[in-house]
């Protein structure tokens, strides 16, 4: 496995989704190869940053529509 | 965010505090997924209200099959098909071509000639950790701008499963997707953000 292979596996790695001998392969490489622990450590990084981002809203406007009719809405 | 069935309960006995919890934690995620298929953001505003209202009246009948957050998110999808055919615009989800290429930039890698042939030309440089709190924001601010740069199918499928936290499985079956679509499109998603961090850092580390 070369390292330009490896970029491409990284999101099915962590995934567990390789099949075994590809797995093995894998994190052989991984632990000889010191710019691709770099690269899995930043996809991980990104992934953890990714996590951290607030989520965009709706309108205020919108917002308060939905809590009124949630407030007004007929329950039994 | 509380368990299904805390959530379950507090929207049927209409208790605001659990309604306003959900509105805030996945509006976000909600739009975006709205967003891929119709054409304007207030076109999306009002399928996610759309969807709420739609949850209002259905989860009395809510059986748990799912996660909670799976089954709004589907009716969502409902509501936001229906409206994005009525406006001629529809992201095509199935039968689509995984885009192609690779993912890291292929000069970064040697070449056919060289004795070690797909080997990093120089190795990435390792990125400084962000517990200042300056340096922090300015990273969640070039991770939120690359989000929104991405093809909208894939702002879709990071933020289901890298934001809102949902398994491969549910994201592949809410979107009608493939596991292997599913994964090929997270995964050019994530090196493009990635992509965007590394010149960040790669800009800030020049000028400190």
């Amino acid at each position: 496995m070369t390292c330009a292979e490896l970029v491409e596996l990284v999101t099915a790695f962590l995934d567990g989704a390789l099949d075994p001998e590809t797995e093995e392969r894998f994190v052989h490489h991984l632990s000889i190869c010191e710019g691709c622990d770099i690269y899995v450590e930043q996809m991980r990084r990104t992934v953890a940053e990714v996590g951290q981002v607030g989520p965009e809203g709706l309108s205020g406007e919108t917002r308060d529509r939905l809590l009124d009719a949630f407030r007004t809405f007929p329950r039994d | 965010m509380p368990s299904d069935d805390v959530l379950v309960a507090g929207l049927r006995a209409g208790d605001e505090e659990t309604f306003a919890c959900l509105l805030n934690g996945w509006s976000g995620s909600m739009l975006r997924l709205a967003r891929t298929f119709v054409s304007t953001a207030a076109s999306a505003e009002e399928v996610v209200q759309d969807t709420w209202l739609a949850v209002f009246q259905g989860i009395g009948r809510f059986e748990g099959r799912s996660s909670l957050q799976t089954w709004v998110y589907r009716i969502l999808v409902n509501v936001a098909r229906r409206r994005g055919t009525h406006e001629q615009r529809t992201v095509p989800w199935t039968s689509l071509l995984p885009d192609e290429g690779p993912t890291v930039d292929p000069s970064r890698f040697r070449g056919a000639e060289d004795p070690y042939p797909g080997g990093w030309r120089a190795f990435p440089e390792r990125w400084p950790t962000t517990e200042n709190e300056v340096l922090a924001h300015e990273v969640r601010a070039t991770v939120a701008a690359a989000i929104e740069k991405l093809p909208p199918r894939q702002q879709v499928v990071l933020t289901l499963r890298d934001i809102d936290g949902q398994s491969a499985d549910d994201v592949c079956v809410l979107l009608g997707i493939s596991t292997a679509n599913q994964r090929v499109i997270l995964h050019r998603a994530r090196a493009a953000v990635r992509g965007h961090l590394e010149r960040y850092f790669t800009t800030a580390g020049a000028e400190s």
